[in-house]
């Protein structure tokens, strides 16, 4: 038993705690929107989008602009919840050593 | 994985959450040219346009007009002036000028901003003049303090300073254009030269 039980694994890559940075602080983002703040390229931003989204921590909503097809991204409350153990687990492992 | 690595985590996260929501590079001297712009604006109008101790301005004369276009240039140099110095600012630091944070920005300013100037408008056209320099005052406060929640910095101590002497204003009746002069002008300017300085020390 530890501090490190709250780490979460599928958050210990800097892309996907990115993502979910942003994703909590606004009702949700596009892909671009994404791409442009993390400054990644699509097969990297999309296969860690994947990879939350099976978990179920994020919403995908496909939907048209015109005639452009446009994927907004939010978070679900599992995935808020999570977010917040891991900062919580974060703050605490930094905290303890100082 | 090492505690430095969770550090830069935490300030990586921090920063995100920021440049996703807020608007980082409104410039302080865009501030301080604004209230400038509104001083000699209200200069103008007060030696040239303003009717003499016992008359009153008629809504259709001639010189009504020149003080609502006075009010539009100076609105609209002011406007001017922000965007062209807060694009150089964003280009500097390598930031998007038109994203969605700053539409957010600028919906959330213009929604209380337009109301107000209908409001205002209406009144006038009522022949209620008398409030039009607290009116604007207040709505251009509250649009600041409604804009404030997407920018970093204290917007929002400006905006509840022109709230304040907004209704300051409203209780006494007489005084608008000296209220206009210190809300749109000096605190322009104070504002804009706090902003300034932080600007460059940073």
């Amino acid at each position: 038993m530890g501090i490190i039980d709250n780490i979460n694994k599928l958050f210990d890559h800097r892309i996907r705690l990115g993502i979910m940075s942003i994703l909590v602080v606004n009702e949700s983002a596009d892909f671009n929107r994404l791409k442009e703040l993390l400054n990644v390229t699509d097969g990297n931003l999309a296969s860690h989008i994947k990879a939350l989204e099976q978990a179920e921590y994020i919403l995908v909503e496909k939907s048209f602009v015109g005639r452009k097809p446009n994927t907004s991204y939010s978070t679900t409350t599992l995935g808020k919840a999570a977010f917040k153990k891991h900062i919580e687990a974060l703050e605490k492992l930094i905290g303890k050593k100082e | 994985m090492a505690e430095q690595d969770y550090l830069k985590d935490i300030s990586e996260i921090k920063n995100l959450m920021n440049r996703s929501t807020r608007f980082i590079s409104l410039s302080g001297l865009s501030g301080i040219f604004a209230g400038l712009y509104a001083i000699i604006g209200a200069a103008i109008a007060y030696f040239y346009l303003f009717p003499a101790a016992g008359e009153y301005m008629a809504i259709n004369s001639y010189n009504f007009l020149l003080l609502v276009s006075l009010l539009a240039v100076v609105a609209l140099l002011s406007v001017i002036t922000a965007v062209l110095l807060t694009t150089r600012q964003a280009k500097k630091n390598n930031e998007k000028i038109w994203d969605t944070t700053t539409r957010r920005l600028l919906l959330n300013f213009l929604i209380p901003m337009v109301t107000g100037g209908i409001y205002i408008i209406i009144n006038i056209n009522n022949q209620h003049y008398g409030l039009t320099a607290s009116l604007m005052l207040i709505f251009y406060g509250l649009a600041l303090v409604n804009a404030s929640k997407y920018t970093i910095g204290n917007v929002k101590y400006l905006g509840y300073a022109q709230i304040i002497i907004g209704l300051i204003c409203a209780a006494l009746p007489g005084y608008g254009l000296w209220f206009w002069i210190l809300g749109f002008g000096i605190f322009h300017i104070i504002y804009g030269s706090i902003m300034y300085l932080n600007e460059r020390k940073s």
